[in-house]
């Protein structure tokens, strides 16, 4: 049943196969079960047991259309407000916050009668590529890992009841407020096992969301992509994920990283189920001035696809150092495939391709300086006890409530932007940005229809090989082939292909143009019916008392 | 020449093979890495990173350094960002959005929600009656003597 698409899942409700009272119990059993995962870093089941209730009556006889997206179990990045539930970053910063306010894209998914199960895993503040950087420990990579099979039931109740409880025992400063709810045990219980390390990342910075999807906890989830965010743990999870065009989805209530670039993701494990979640949360938001104000056309997907005619381009530059065999190889099979069914394939230019990682960190570094202000500890926030002065406060508060990467992130920000160096990084990096940008458009107004590239250079790393290096490092070897897309707006999806040599997911991407994304996810759907990929079931899980 | 199964049939299957390798050394993507090598000897050197440059900027960003490898980081930072130099950018205007050509959405600046004071403020760690709580403003951040070198 947890292994169904979406799609199917709303089929089975609409027949009366199952009810959603039935599918949010299933979903709580799992996302227990797999609390050594550590997807959710807060679980509300009993949000979720509401809103399944609410769901159900929806289908009864005589009460309308149900919502869209009714009794389907979901999970949201916990850096998407959520109204009256802890939403935290994954840092001590945010550690006391509940929102007074939903996202918009929080909204519409429980407008369209959707069940939140729980808030998702993140690098702090949605800075990394692997899910390790949080103040709940990394997030685990369901596949090819060994389950120690506890019973975590018993548990889960336990924590229902108390539902309290400090993350971080020794300091009382994160714990001193009532929006500490929803808390899930402590970090031992949750990460089981300690001996075993050799598990694989979830790819990041939104892992939890990814991996709560591929592993049967719910059908969709909410990301963020501002580099890669979705795409990347998507493809180590051999989920589908969708980055839209730039202000295609509102990101009211996104807690920003990158303005210019943000923009919500969604997780699925089909393209059917990505159009679904699609349709209903787009569209102009009056809360968000850079959503654009056209009308959005729902996108339907027919089964029977053809690629005849289409003309897709393979960007050489994509070619970086460090890519895997394997990636190539699936890359390359791909590109054969389309030909073979009547596409047009050739190989194109985007020659600034190699400096957009560098770009990007510039202008990520000098947003994020720019976005960090906000954090006072005197509205919301972890506040310490430092009354000196006003500044000493900010200052004590701001160094205990970030992490290494973020400070470094704002260090360097704030060099760059130096009266003196603002020319020459914050200005230099806009314009290669114009170039990057430029270099989509050129390819574009040649005829391409869309771009086929790898989504990360290799199947998802070891943990204690990938924690070898520092974040800034990672960053720029993870995120090479997804962040030009959001330095240019263009949408982009990731989708499952095949297993590598290690029996881990490899995924490729699919980009568009600008408010191309019907288009972009036919062809998605084409490749996801040519590949059969075999999709990580878990149900064998369900017979473990 | 594209290839298709037809053609094949027609040479016979004993150039199977030959067509096979034919065709994949016709693939689009690159057998080799494409980036260009970047010589760092033609790359701007990182100035040195001095105590005053630290203090400021901890000042700019109310956050302390505290440590050398707060202070390595920021060097590598800066060294991977002079890597731009390499690209020409002359007469190439910045760009600050990707929606920079359309006209978007501004609301009226009215208020359409209120009434909110109670949620607002449950999220501040102090306040007093409906006032935030902050210590005396207008002194500048204690200087440290042990920063950095």
């Amino acid at each position: 049943m947890l292994s169904l698409t979406l799609k199917s899942a709303l089929s089975q409700l609409r027949e009366g196969k199952t009810s959603a009272k039935e599918l949010c119990e299933k979903c709580i059993e799992r996302a227990a079960k797999l609390r050594e995962l550590n997807a959710l870093v807060t679980e509300t089941f009993q949000i979720a047991r509401s809103q399944a209730e609410h769901a159900a009556a929806g289908y009864s006889v005589g009460s309308g259309e149900p919502g869209p997206l009714a009794g389907i179990p979901v999970a949201v990045k916990d850096n998407f407000c959520t109204k009256g539930v802890r939403t935290s970053c994954a840092s001590h910063m945010l550690q006391n916050y509940a929102p007074p306010y939903n996202a918009t894209m929080v909204q519409k998914m429980a407008d369209g009668g959707a069940v939140l199960i729980g808030k998702t895993n993140l690098d702090e503040y949605g800075m990394g590529s692997a899910s390790v950087e949080s103040i709940y420990g990394a997030t685990r990579n369901p596949w090819k890992y060994r389950f120690s099979h506890r019973n975590n039931v018993e548990f889960e109740n336990q924590v229902e009841q108390s539902n309290n409880g400090p993350d971080n025992e020794n300091n009382d400063l994160y714990t001193s407020h009532p929006a500490m709810r929803g808390y899930k045990g402590s970090l031992s219980e949750r990460m089981g096992d300690k001996n075993y390390t050799d598990w694989h990342v979830a790819g990041g910075s939104s892992g939890g969301s990814a991996v709560a999807v591929a592993s049967g906890i719910c059908f969709g989830a909410l990301g963020s992509d501002t580099g890669g965010s979705t795409r990347n743990p998507a493809s180590y999870c051999g989920i589908v994920g969708l980055k839209s065009t730039y202000g295609l989805l509102s990101r009211h209530g996104l807690i920003p990283l990158v303005n210019s670039m943000d923009v919500p993701g969604i997780f699925s494990r089909s393209v059917d189920d990505a159009a679904i979640l699609l349709n209903c949360l787009a569209g102009h938001d009056v809360f968000d001035s850079t959503t654009v104000p056209d009308e959005y056309n729902p996108i339907h997907l027919p089964d029977d696809i053809s690629v005849k005619g289409l003309h897709i381009g393979i960007p050489k530059e994509y070619h970086a150092p460090g890519t895997s065999a394997d990636v190539i190889d699936a890359w390359r099979k791909m590109a054969d495939m389309f030909d073979n069914a009547g596409a047009k394939v050739s190989q194109v230019s985007l020659p600034h391709t190699q400096y957009s990682i560098l770009c990007y960190s510039v202008l990520c570094c000098c947003e994020v300086a720019s976005n960090m202000a906000r954090y006072d500890g005197i509205e919301f926030g972890l506040r310490t006890n430092d009354m000196a002065s006003t500044e000493q406060l900010y200052a004590d508060s701001r160094h205990k409530g970030f992490n290494d990467v973020v400070r470094g992130r704002i260090f360097a920000g704030n060099y760059f932007l130096l009266r003196k160096n603002y020319e020459r990084y914050f200005l230099k990096a806009q314009r290669v940005r114009r170039l990057i940008s430029d270099d989509f458009r050129t390819v574009f107004n040649n005829g391409v229809d869309l771009l086929l590239t790898p989504t990360t250079l290799s199947d998802a790393p070891r943990h204690d090989w990938y924690v070898q290096e520092d974040n800034r490092t990672r960053s720029v070897q993870q995120d090479v082939y997804t962040q030009p897309i959001n330095l240019a707006g263009v949408p982009a999806v990731t989708v499952p292909i095949c297993l590598s040599c290690n029996g881990l997911p490899i995924g490729l991407q699919l980009i568009g143009q600008h408010f191309g994304e019907k288009q972009m996810l036919l062809a998605a759907k084409w490749m996801e019916q040519q590949c059969c990929f075999p999709s990580l079931n878990l149900d064998f899980l369900d017979q473990i008392p | 020449m594209r290839l298709t199964l037809k053609t094949l049939k027609k040479f016979g299957v004993i150039y199977y093979t030959r067509v096979v390798r034919c065709y994949s050394s016709q693939s689009k993507v690159p057998d080799k890495p494409t980036w260009i090598p970047i010589n760092p000897l033609q790359l701007p050197e990182v100035p040195p990173l001095d105590k005053e440059l630290i203090n400021h900027l901890e000042r700019l960003s109310l956050v302390e350094f505290n440590n050398v490898a707060g202070v390595e980081r920021l060097a590598k930072a800066i060294e991977s960002a002079n890597q731009l130099y390499m690209v020409n950018t002359d007469g190439v205007e910045p760009l600050d959005s990707v929606l920079e050509d359309r006209n978007l959405y501004l609301r009226d600046d009215i208020v359409c929600e209120g009434n909110c004071r109670d949620d607002i403020m449950s999220n501040a760690v102090k306040t007093v009656e409906e006032y935030f709580v902050a210590p005396p403003g207008n002194i500048p951040l204690k200087k440290k003597d042990d920063g950095p070198a």
